[in-house]
């Protein structure tokens, strides 16, 4: 009966820390009766770094990282969390880990303090720690001033802060977040990421988080996982990642009255790698050397008549390297679920 | 077990934060009771009777002053003379009067020669209550009339039977406490056990239990210990507001107060457990409301508590023995309007107590630790 005991006894505290990564992801799946929803992942994350899980909605993200956090049962393969088998040892891994769900779940009807002290009591922490555990806490989040306000009177970004100090509350080792920032303005992203940062730093903490924000992605993880249809595409540095796309800018141009044989005059020009036609006489033309092709562009264009309507010049992104692994664009995926269908890009699967 | 009372804590820290919602469930009870109190609980006063006497003789002027005679001690009716027994009649069809009575023609005569002497009385049998009310007083009022004026005891020995009261008369509306209590709990459970743990399974609240490391029993216990404790604040509210409304004394006599106390406590768990059994596998946040008018008409109605269960048919007397209401509203009446000991309500207390430590073992192998 693992009714009134757990499976591993839980202790107060995350036990030490085993040498080695702290998150062991070994072929791991999940089947809902015939449909697979994440099939045959295996990455490892190492102490002390932030890790993203990329994909859009419906890629798996949120299926592994519930898995890895005991909501939900593995049908194959295995997950340690600090050395611990969370179908195994279930316990000691919640132990070890702070998790924050997608949804903001703090009680809107307590108290910043309040909702702290509920989840430090659920973690076990001791009496004499949980207060000192709290005002640090509220320290680093920059919630003191607001610890007796009810949640419910707190701005978004405020709540999301106050979820990360949630997590938190127990010093766990390692933090899970599913998608932290979905919802927030702009100001209080960067200020999320400026947070997670600062306290992975000043508790030693890994953390793993999933985005569909490729930004976020880049500015914050160490490395990236890009999931996609329940599959690992990629996995790396977010500088290696963009490094493996062909080309190293990316040259978006409209252009107007261009004749039908437009896409293989831009091909020609020197440097170019790739390019993509898009709507309305948009081209995304891949270079790995920016600034020449551009001028032997806007020469093309002069020479042929071809009028330039709009053009940007920037380095590869996420978004690319997204587009490269998976043959579309994160975008594409919101069209998507207004049951729109958008083309293939042909050659742009690797 | 200091994770479950760290559930407990919270879900006691919301209701005491926002406990509109609880008192609006203490207010549907309160409202019944004082409605179907007042309204099913008195007797019929002032309807109009049509007296139509077509005899004018010295015994119909004594039913008229019988008639008087209601009229002015118990006021029942009020005697409204008519010449014609059609027009009588076709009142009491349209509704201007809610009977009359005809005296014929020879009445006084027949009296006198002891030749089946009838007086007729016209009713709406559509109201049965009413119909009722009217047969049954000139019934009496017939009665006394055939009363000889000299006793014939030693003439001729009448057998007849004298009724013994146990208690003194009971208004409808204390009768109706004991229901109107276990209603309020019930209507609490509803909603501070059913509702909330719904939508707090919707709104993700659930997840953020499920990945600390509380274990399942500790996580049920929890949420069924806070739910619990807020029956027995509502059950104790309204048994308290209630003896003051129906102006019931009895409840406020000391043993009575452990009495209730037990039946508050053992009432709160049968139901918690109840009520858990039934939402822990599901999701969705309208299952619950949708379900709360089916499960006050399915357990309170056939409780005893408005009516005999001797009086339903099998099946639903069947659906009475194994509801939890029925044992709970039994154990209330018999402390608040009988003034009964320990022994009329040990078997009650036993039922809801073994009834709820059933459920809540199914529940919680039920209970999924996992999404």
């Amino acid at each position: 009966m693992s009714w009134f005991a757990s499976k591993s006894k839980p202790a107060a505290h995350c036990e030490a820390p085993v040498s080695g990564d702290a998150i062991v992801v070994d072929h791991i799946t999940k089947k809902y009766g015939e449909f697979t929803a994440v099939d045959d992942v295996t990455f490892n994350v190492h102490q002390g770094e932030i890790f993203g899980l990329l994909g859009p909605n419906g890629a798996g993200k949120s299926t592994l990282i519930r898995m890895m956090t005991t909501l939900l049962p593995i049908t194959s393969g295995r997950a340690l969390i600090n050395g611990f088998d969370v179908s195994k040892q279930p316990d000691a891994a919640r132990q070890c880990m702070g998790v924050i769900p997608q949804a903001m779940t703090s009680d809107i009807d307590l108290t910043v303090e309040e909702n702290l002290s509920i989840y430090a009591k659920l973690y076990g922490v001791p009496a004499e720690e949980r207060q000192h555990n709290i005002d640090d806490l509220l320290k680093t989040v920059d919630l003191l001033k607001w610890r007796h306000a009810q949640t419910k009177t707190l701005s978004g970004g405020m709540r999301r802060r106050l979820e990360i100090a949630r997590g938190l509350v127990h010093s766990p080792k390692i933090f899970f977040l599913d998608e932290p920032t979905t919802g927030l303005d702009p100001v209080s992203r960067v200020a999320v990421w400026e947070m997670l940062t600062e306290i992975k730093n000043r508790r030693a903490l890994t953390i793993l988080i999933t985005t569909h924000y490729m930004d976020e992605a880049d500015r914050l993880c160490d490395r990236v996982a890009i999931v996609d249809h329940g599959k690992l595409v990629a996995l790396d540095s977010p500088i290696a990642l963009k490094a493996s796309v062909p080309g190293t800018n990316v040259i978006e141009a409209q252009f107007l009255n261009a004749p039908a044989d437009w896409e293989e005059e831009l091909k020609k020009i020197e440097d170019v790698t790739s390019v993509q036609p898009e709507a309305a006489n948009m081209y995304r033309i891949l270079s790995s050397n920016g600034s020449n092709t551009t001028t032997e562009l806007v020469e093309l264009a002069v020479r042929s008549k071809v009028e330039v309507k709009s053009l940007s010049v920037q380095n590869t992104t996420l978004d690319d390297v997204f587009v490269h692994y998976t043959g579309r664009q994160l975008r594409d995926e919101q069209v998507k679920a207004y049951s729109f269908v958008m083309p293939d890009r042909p050659g742009m699967r690797p | 077990m200091n994770r479950m009372w760290a559930i407990v804590e919270r879900e006691l820290r919301k209701f005491f934060r926002s406990p509109a919602l609880m008192l609006v469930a203490m207010v549907f009870p309160l409202v019944q009771l004082i409605v179907l109190g007042n309204a099913f609980g008195g007797k019929i006063k002032d309807a109009r009777l049509g007296v139509v006497d077509q005899d004018r003789g010295t015994q119909a002027v004594k039913v008229r002053e019988a008639l008087a005679a209601v009229q002015s001690n118990a006021h029942t009716f009020t005697p409204v003379p008519y010449d014609s027994d059609k027009q009588a009649m076709e009142d009491v069809r349209n509704g201007r009067l809610d009977g009359a009575i005809i005296i014929p023609p020879q009445y006084s005569r027949r009296v006198y020669e002891q030749n089946h002497p009838r007086i007729a009385l016209v009713v709406d049998n559509t109201d049965n209550f009413m119909s009722s009310t009217l047969e049954q007083q000139l019934t009496s009022l017939v009665d006394a009339l055939n009363q000889p004026d000299v006793d014939p005891s030693r003439i001729l020995q009448q057998i007849s039977l004298d009724t013994v009261e146990l208690y003194p008369y009971i208004e409808y509306m204390k009768y109706l406490l004991p229901g109107s209590i276990v209603l309020a709990m019930f209507v609490s459970v509803m909603i501070g056990g059913g509702m909330l743990y719904i939508d707090d399974k919707a709104r993700g609240v659930h997840e953020g239990y499920l990945v600390t490391p509380i274990t399942k029993f500790e996580l049920v216990a929890g949420l069924n210990l806070a739910g619990a404790i807020k029956a027995i604040l509502a059950g104790i509210v309204i048994t308290v507001l209630g003896a003051l409304l129906s102006g019931l004394g009895s409840v406020f006599v000391p043993r009575n107060m452990l009495y209730i106390l037990l039946l508050v406590v053992a009432t709160s768990v049968a139901f918690n457990t109840m009520m858990f059994l039934m939402m822990v596998r599901v999701e969705d946040p309208l299952v619950p409301r949708a379900t709360f008018g089916i499960l006050n008409t399915l357990l309170f109605f056939p409780s005893g508590a408005i009516y005999p269960i001797k009086a339903f048919p099998a099946w639903l007397r069947f659906i009475a023995y194994i509801d939890p209401f029925t044992y709970a509203v039994h154990g209330f009446k018999a402390v608040l309007l009988k003034d009964a000991g320990f022994v009329a309500i040990r078997a009650d207390l036993a039922y809801l107590l073994v009834s709820g430590a059933i459920m809540i073992t199914i529940a919680t192998a039920l209970f999924k630790r996992t999404l």
